[in-house]
């Protein structure tokens, strides 16, 4: 009698969903949500245009960025009087090519953008994860620590970090990293410590999964959409925050063509060459609205409540 | 082996710190306060009350997430509160869990099939295509075809979803299973099939349930011994039968008054209770239902009732009914 | 003159996937006091209908209905102001979730007396008097007090009561009540349906009550409308549903419920109910039914006269056979 009940209910007519729902499929059905956002395609175009230049540079740019050009200082770009088809965008001070500075540049964004990402996602992670999973004293101390970090104006704990380690473009990144740690930590947190009230973790518990595998393989996976979309918009707050460092010096070193470093040396020339300073800043401003576009786009596209059923 | 116990709780309880604000001493909230029973192979014990009664809580401590204040809980045997982390780590396996929302008792990120794999792999050394194989044998058992291993929970109807919660309870052979609500947010067509799914599962494995309700059709349907609570204490406890047809303690007429019957010709005791819950952080002095029991007189304000044993139910009242 | 008429009411929604039909003509007349139950299972559409009433349906919605008549007056042509004044004054509603249906920004005493302002035109004093006797009319202790709480200081049953009172602050001759207790715990349910009951009788007003509790139903309505799937399957008097279902999903579903049943093993109605993508040809019912016949599975069934109920069936149920049955098909 046992088993014709359930053979009964083996052989209904029942009805499920039957999308496939390998990775392919599941990128499909993020694509079709995204596409919906015109801003955040062309955002995602722009973006892929800029890592293609970075990945190419060596063949797309017209001159090495260092290359010294000395019967060609301070020439303007080819549409304008006394400018040449040599020099698409003019050349700086030193004679060195905007265009191909601008193409190289592009690399230094790129590179300093992920590694801060990175880090920071990581170790933000962690630290949230932490936070919200054991609570109690551990969470007092992480989210004062936070707190301390947060009340820092970042540039001004950005440049504090690095005086004291010394002016360069890793210890710039390492700064902007730890000052962004505190927007995944509290982000993370507060997404573990929903999802930890729910059934399914409990239900995790109950089979015996152990606090290691909770944190990382049970709940980690559903608070990621919050944390990729943070993790979009704070590569373009980095490539900003890299570009005020370098401007003010404390970053990228002269002679590297990282736009914020062009633009300080650009600065006495902003009434004689106006090229020399409004490409860097340009670059910077496509790059981030991109990226920021993109963000949005992410957001959207993975925000359940917004999915139609 | 039928009829054999398969845990014994005796006075159990649970209470929890609240904090009030750092000027305030801590109010102490009594999530259960001194439930005794006993769970027996194949049987069914229906834990039955309304919100604020601690049925969520003795899950919990019935399942091991948490350990109960004072008390004693054995399991197969073994007391559970002076045994060591490894043997806790075994008995874990004994007592599994089926909640009542079905939407979110399974990881929205997991497939199924992995989801029902999962307690192999923490707990067994079985390989990956062994627990494939338990996963779809599982599958099948429930109803399910084997196609479904790779769907996401999102993708299945409520009902689908908590066969799915079965198969994972069934899936490190569990000796007991606690049902918390399992139906209640089914629709009735729905429920009908998930009770038979219940019901013969338990045949077949000889598995012994505890049934939290608050929907006494489905517990006389279901039930062999019932336990009525009321903020955190049980009030009356009997077989089924008894129960049903002889309540002795107001509240549980009144339950039973409450619960409305699909038979329009149907004539019942007619008790409808005035007031709220209380809160269990402030509970009436005495009997906690004596602010709301038609039969309420002074001795019930000051000590609280001990269950007594009354045509073979223990009832917790000064002023049961007697047949 | 009835109170409310409805005449082959249809809804469809515009949704991702193409037009998705929730309510498929659907026709209920209501009398002044009665007290009529909707009963259907989810995806039946049961809500639908009275939000489509209402008017409080989205934009994707589109509605059409042969007659939508509510007092006499056309609410299918009317205009917005007008419907304005009837709703939440002549026509209420109050909903499932009590926690979320009040707004938790706003005290209990606001809410009471917007509803009073903007219908009744009362001033300040008439407003608060107002909103205490109703907080006193539906059973709420200390109602003074209660005027300046918030939502969330008060439990669900109370929260409940806070909504009963707001929608009958006006005096409407029609309330619907959409699953008010489906939230509630068991013993506070019984007080409001009896406080639902009880406000019925002692003002006058219609009762629609939408529910998927057959007890429910069979306690507190006179009539009631069974849906599945969007249409409406069955119309008759409560008594005679229990006693003498005429169509098969209700005697399926009476059979189904666990009260109902003295075996171990209930006997469930296999299958699901039909989505957007898969609606049957035919009858909706047939996929699932005992009794279908290929005439079933083919084509769409009309409504069975008065005596059986309206049942939607080729085939409805008297004394719990088919009538008209095929008799190739009974071997």
């Amino acid at each position: 009698m046992t088993e014709t009940t359930i053979q009964e209910t083996v052989d209904i007519v029942e009805t499920v969903d039957d999308r496939p729902t390998g990775f392919r499929a599941q990128l499909a059905e993020f694509w079709s949500y995204f596409s919906e956002n015109r801003g955040a395609v062309i955002g995602l175009f722009f973006f892929i245009g800029v890592v293609v230049i970075a990945v190419f540079a060596d063949f797309v740019a017209p001159h090495l960025p260092n290359e010294q050009f000395r019967d060609a200082l301070l020439q303007p770009p080819f549409w304008q009087a006394g400018g040449d088809f040599k020099f698409l965008l003019g050349t700086d001070a030193i004679g060195r090519d905007m265009l191909s500075r601008l193409i190289y540049g592009s690399r230094y964004s790129l590179f300093i953008g992920c590694i801060v990402v990175s880090i920071s996602l990581v170790v933000g992670v962690i630290l949230g994860l932490m936070a919200g999973f054991f609570r109690g004293r551990v969470d007092t101390f992480i989210m004062r620590i936070m707190d301390v970090v947060l009340a820092f104006p970042s540039l001004l704990l950005a440049l504090v970090l690095v005086a004291i380690l010394g002016p360069s473009l890793i210890n710039a990144m390492i700064a902007i990293a730890i000052v962004q740690q505190p927007h995944y930590v509290r982000l993370t947190r507060a997404a573990v410590m929903s999802e930890m009230t729910r059934d399914y973790v409990t239900a995790a518990r109950v089979i015996g999964v152990k606090s290691l595998r909770l944190m990382f393989i049970t709940i980690l996976p559903n608070c990621m959409a919050p944390l990729i979309v943070q993790a979009a918009l704070s590569f373009s707050t980095a490539i900003l925050d890299a570009a005020a460092l370098g401007f003010l010096g404390m970053g990228a070193q002269p002679p590297t063509p990282e736009w914020g470093t062009m633009l300080a040396e650009a600065r006495e020339f902003i009434l004689r060459a106006w090229w020399v300073v409004t490409f860097p800043g340009v670059a910077i401003l496509t790059t981030v609205l991109a990226i920021n576009l993109m963000g949005d786009g992410l957001r959207d596209a993975l925000d359940p409540k917004l999915k139609r059923s | 082996m039928n009829g054999e116990i398969v845990l014994e709780a005796e006075n159990l309880t649970r209470h929890y710190q609240v904090e009030r604000g750092t000027f305030k001493k801590p109010a102490i909230l009594k999530a259960l306060d001194g439930a005794s029973f006993k769970l027996v192979k194949g049987k069914t014990l229906a834990v039955v009350g309304e919100s604020g009664c601690g049925k969520s809580t003795l899950a919990r401590l019935v399942t091991m997430i948490e350990q109960p204040t004072s008390g004693e809980l054995k399991i197969d045997g073994t007391n559970i509160i002076t045994a060591d982390q490894g043997t806790l780590n075994k008995l874990h396996k004994k007592v599994q869990i089926v909640f009542q929302d079905p939407y979110g008792s399974l990881n929205p990120r997991q497939k199924i099939g992995h989801a029902l794999g999962e307690p192999l792999l923490v707990n067994t050394s079985m390989t990956r295509q062994e627990r494939r194989e338990a996963a779809l044998k599982m599958i099948s058992l429930v109803g399910l075809r084997p196609e479904y291993y790779d769907r996401y929970p999102h993708m299945f109807s409520g009902g689908q979803r908590q066969r799915i919660a079965v198969a994972r309870a069934l899936m490190l052979n569990p000796e007991i299973i606690v049902l918390d609500e399992p139906v209640s947010a089914l629709d009735v067509s729905i429920q009908a099939q998930v009770l038979n799914l219940i019901a013969t599962l338990q045949e077949q494995f000889n598995l012994a349930y505890m049934f939290i309700s608050h929907d006494l059709s489905v517990v006389k349907h279901i039930a062999d011994e019932v336990m009525v609570m009321y903020l955190g204490k049980p009030v009356e406890s009997g077989s089924r039968d008894t129960l049903f047809e002889k309540p002795h303690h107001p509240y549980t007429r009144a339950l039973l008054s409450a619960t409305p019957v699909a038979d329009p010709f149907r004539t019942k005791e007619r008790i409808v209770l005035s007031g709220e819950l209380p809160s269990p952080i402030a509970p009436p002095p005495g009997c906690a239902f004596h602010p709301r029991c038609p039969y309420m007189t002074e001795i019930c304000k000051g000590a609280s009732p001990e269950l007594r044993e009354i045509d073979g139910c223990m009832v917790a009242c000064y002023h049961p009914k007697t047949y | 003159m009835p109170l409310l008429e409805i005449e082959n009411l249809s809804v469809t929604f515009q949704t991702a996937g193409g037009q998705f039909t929730a309510v498929d003509q659907v026709s209920l007349n209501i009398e002044p006091g009665e007290v009529v139950s909707i009963v259907g299972e989810s995806g039946s559409g049961k809500s639908v209908s009275m939000l489509a009433l209402m008017g409080l349906l989205p934009w994707t919605a589109t509605i059409t209905a042969d007659e939508l008549r509510f007092d006499g007056t056309d609410m299918q042509t009317i205009a917005k102001p007008e419907l304005r004044k009837i709703i939440g004054s002549k026509m209420a509603m109050i909903f499932q979730e009590p926690m979320t249906s009040l707004n938790p920004c706003f005290t209990i005493g606001f809410q009471l007396t917007e509803a009073l302002k903007i219908h009744l035109g009362m001033n300040r004093a008439e407003r608060k008097k107002r909103a205490i006797d109703l907080l006193d009319l539906v059973g709420i202790p200390e109602p003074n007090k209660r005027l300046s709480a918030f939502p969330h200081q008060l439990s669900g049953g109370m929260n409940q009561r806070v909504m009963i009172a707001m929608a009958i602050s006006c005096d409407p001759q029609l309330l619907i009540a959409d699953e008010p207790t489906t939230a509630l715990d068991v013993t506070i349910q019984a007080q409001i349906l009896d406080l639902l009951l009880n406000l019925q009788k002692e003002k006058g007003m219609s009762l629609v009550l939408i529910t998927h509790d057959m007890g429910v139903v069979a306690e507190t309505a006179e009539r009631v409308a069974v849906q599945y799937a969007g249409q409406q399957v069955e119309k008759q008097l409560v008594r005679g549903l229990f006693s003498e279902p005429h169509h098969p999903y209700t005697q399926a579903l009476l059979n189904s419920l666990p009260e109902r049943s003295n075996s171990r093993i209930l006997p469930s109605i296999a299958g699901v109910v039909p989505g957007q993508f898969d609606k049957p040809v035919g009858c909706l019912f047939s996929p699932r039914c005992q009794y279908a016949t290929d005439l079933c599975r083919s084509t769409p069934p009309r409504a069975a006269s008065l005596e059986f109920g309206r049942a939607l069936c080729h085939y409805p149920l008297a004394d719990g056979i088919p009538t008209n049955y095929p008799e190739e098909v009974k071997a």
